[in-house]
């Protein structure tokens, strides 16, 4: 086996030649302490406080966290409870801009000697996965070096989800800096080889690392045929490097990382200006926007509303946190930008197809990249057949939709999957 | 901005859906109803179409009548109707195609859930029901052309009825088989109205692998063990393409082995149910008494695909112990 299973789909990648521009500072914003997995952070401002760029916000002493920071200079107008798209609660720092931006004076180079001095770096500057799922990259980072030795960092610049194009601009227009992050963690943790996986519906990006990489030896630019969910940790994996990352095992355990493209780079820029997390690159795109489609330097905190507006989106019925694979519905538009953001997409048809009856063709098995059996793990969900679950393995599924997209009765099989994972009592 | 329309991921999905596969399926089996036709005249024309509309009437009746969501729609009891029509001979009385469609839609389909849900293919269970029923009006064998001839209808053999069975008995019999390979081929034989053209069944099956309707596994493992086993048996190659393209091999393997809901979902599972119906045909054909033996491979097989689905699960990536057992 060579390649695992998935689908074609349409790229859509209308934004790729849209350079990013700095989008237009809101008038307020509105930061959540939690925005990745993780532990959420506490609030360390309070109303009334001015805060500047750059200044931490929130912070927490648990490990499994980073710390959030202002994205603007202003006025703390309000510590609220919030609702997050994903349904938790948690607080919110409001922020009234005051327009100036002044930077804050904590902030300084972080001075790296070591992988530990690293890994404190990367936690202050409050990176997180960019990609997706905003795993905090200091944690990443944080491998056991004795007992899960890591011989290759897979950069995933496969972009595999349509109408993202962040990565793309990513790879186009800061290529130094991603490989300078490259280097810098291969550096202090050790990694000997570096793979950079790229889809080959990007070729431009691929000639483009190829010539910069050239005469790096520890760096390979990879191109791997587009197909979704290529970009699926355990699929890139599998792409990259024909390793198999086992049940109940990490990438560590075969000896990877992956790191998403623009959080490598952003590592990098951190090393360079001790600036945090503040601000980062968004698609913002889908066919309810009617002006402005494009790729953009977005402040977090800023309501996804102010974005729809200025791309004249407002007549939209369905608004996206991602790509129209794995991408979040929002239920209200006041919903902020988060750090692991990387596309808001609106649509004008929010309904798909009527779910009609299954007819066992079949198509949602050969399309899973993990092999997995949609229709059987359907039929044992509605058995509550807990010990099928487990043998059919639904805990493996990865929600990356490949079923539901190519089941022709249009049955929601892998949201049922996920409801199939929460059936099966933890140990 | 409030009332925004959520859902769970993914928010695409693919335009396959039942009725556009059903659409292909009837697409693939017009050439070769179109050749019964053909061969076979206006009636059975009139029987094709008696069976579609048939299945159809019964379809919606009983969705009506057991107060569900209206199916017909999906196509799916036209290409029952057609698949059972083309297995019928163009003589039957106009009582049979009736019967036939009462039996595949209302017993077998909806009386155990409607589409997707029935053990056994439709088609094939009715053209069973009725070969043991009405044995006498299920062989009103006639000669393609017979309703060109001023005569009355002249009865002919089938292939196999002609031929195969003698062969049986004499192994170098094959001479003595009443029609030619070619004619064979282009399906100018007695026999079932869709069954008799090869050519057009090839095409067909070819357009729904083509298409991805349907994995080429099942007809290859089918056939491809059919004619393994029978070049063995009898040692002739001209035997053996006979036999390949006699009586419902064909339409068998192509189009109603491959049935979605009645036959295994993985590929090693359609191989072995493919190499299962070969071997029974095989057997039936040879040994039984009966001259025609697909379609009681198919629904023999169609009973077993609960227990091969359970023995040919997938191996998911990186699971720690293959899976075994468990309610398929
Ligand atoms: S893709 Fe849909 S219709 Fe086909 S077997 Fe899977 S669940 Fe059933
Ligand atoms: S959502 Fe889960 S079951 Fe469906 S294709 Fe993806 S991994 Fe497989």
């Amino acid at each position: 086996m060579s390649k695992l299973n998935g689908i074609k789909l349409h790229h859509n990648k209308n934004t790729r030649d849209c350079e990013t521009a700095d989008f237009p500072l809101p008038r307020s914003v509105v930061i959540p302490m939690s925005q990745h997995m993780g532990a959420p952070c506490k609030c360390i401002v309070k109303k009334g406080d001015t805060v500047a760029v750059g200044q931490k916000i929130g912070d927490t002493d648990a490990f499994m966290s980073a710390p959030v920071h202002s994205s603007v200079s202003g006025t703390v107008t309000d510590i609220e409870q919030f609702l997050l798209a994903n349904g938790a609660v948690c607080e919110a720092a409001v922020i009234e801009t005051d327009g100036l931006q002044t930077v804050c004076p904590d902030i300084t180079v972080p001075e790296i000697t070591d992988k530990q001095s690293l890994i404190a770096a990367v936690r202050e500057s409050g990176l997180t996965g960019l990609g997706g799922a905003g795993f905090p990259t200091h944690i990443k980072l944080n491998f056991d070096a004795v007992k899960t030795p890591i011989d290759t960092l897979v950069i995933n610049a496969a972009e595999c989800e349509p109408y993202i194009t962040s990565d793309y601009r990513e790879l186009m227009e800061s290529s130094s800096d991603i490989i300078e992050g490259i280097l810098l963690v291969q550096k202090y943790c050790g990694i000997p080889l570096c793979k950079v996986c790229i889809e080959d519906n990007k070729p431009d990006a691929i000639k483009l690392m190829q010539q910069k990489t050239a005469d790096i030896k520890s760096i390979d630019i990879v191109t791997l045929p587009s197909s979704y969910p290529q970009g699926a940790e355990k699929v890139i994996i599998f792409s990259a490097t024909n390793r198999i990352v086992a049940e109940g095992e990490l990438p560590a355990n075969q000896g990877v990382m992956v790191m998403n493209v623009s959080t490598v780079a952003s590592i990098y820029r951190y090393t360079q200006n001790g600036m945090p997390l503040v601000e980062r690159r968004i698609t913002i795109d889908g066919n309810a926007v009617t002006k402005n489609a494009g790729n953009y330097f977005v402040p977090i905190g800023t309501r996804v509303s102010e974005l729809l507006a200025y791309c004249g989106a407002e007549g939209a019925k369905k608004v996206l946190y991602g790509g129209p694979m794995m991408g979040i519905c929002l239920y209200d538009t006041d919903q902020p930008v988060v750090k692991n953001n990387n596309a808001i997409l609106a649509f004008k048809e929010g309904k798909l197809p009527e779910t009609t009856a299954c007819i066992r063709c079949g198509r949602c098995v050969r399309t899973c990249p993990l092999n997995l059996m949609p229709v059987l793990i359907e039929s044992a969900y509605n058995a509550e057949d807990i010990e099928d679950l487990k043998r059919l393995k639904v805990t493996l599924c990865m929600n990356c939709g490949c079923c539901s997209y190519a089941c022709p009765a249009h049955r929601p099989l892998a949201e049922i999957n996920q409801l199939a994972k929460a059936m099966i009592p933890r140990k | 901005m409030k009332g925004l329309f959520v859902s769970p991921s993914p928010h695409r999905s693919s335009n396959a859906s039942t009725a556009r596969i059903m659409l292909m399926v009837i697409i693939s089996l017009v050439p070769a109803a179109a050749a019964g036709c053909v061969f076979f005249g206006p009636r059975a024309a009139l029987v094709l179409a008696m069976c579609i509309a048939c299945c159809i009437i019964f379809e919606a009746l009983c969705r009506i009548v057991m107060k569900r969501e209206q199916t017909v729609g999906d196509l799916s009891a036209v290409v029952t109707g057609l698949l059972l029509g083309m297995n019928l001979p163009a003589t039957v009385p106009f009582y049979i195609p009736v019967i036939g469609s009462f039996v595949a839609i209302v017993v077998i389909k909806q009386l155990f859930g409607g589409i997707g849900q029935n053990f056994a293919n439709p088609a094939i269970a009715a053209r069973i029901v009725l070969m043991l029923s009405f044995t006498g009006q299920m062989s009103g064998w006639v000669k393609p052309y017979w309703y060109t001839s001023v005569v009355d209808a002249e009865t002919s053999a089938t292939p196999l009825a002609a031929s195969w069975l003698n062969y049986t008995e004499n192994g170098a019999a094959y001479k003595m088989a009443p029609f030619t390979l070619s004619e064979m081929f282009f399906g100018e034989t007695g026999g079932c109205i869709g069954e008799t053209c090869a050519a057009a069944l090839i095409v067909g099956g070819l357009f729904l692998i083509f298409t991805k309707i349907i994995s080429p596994a099942t007809p290859l493992a089918f056939i491809g063990s059919f004619a393994l086993l029978t070049l063995l048996y009898t040692g002739s190659a001209v035997e053996t393409v006979y036999g390949v393209l006699a009586g419902g091999l064909l339409i068998g393997a192509f189009f109603m082995a491959t049935d979605y809901a009645t036959t295994p979902l993985t590929m090693w599972g359609k191989i072995i149910f493919g190499i299962g119906c070969g071997l029974i045909t095989f057997i039936i054909r040879s040994f039984g008494s009966y001259p025609e033996g697909v379609s009681f491979s198919i629904l023999l097989m169609n009973l077993l695909t609960p227990y091969i689905d359970r023995l040919t699960k997938t191996l998911p990536l990186g699971a720690k112990k293959p899976v075994k057992g468990g309610n398929a």
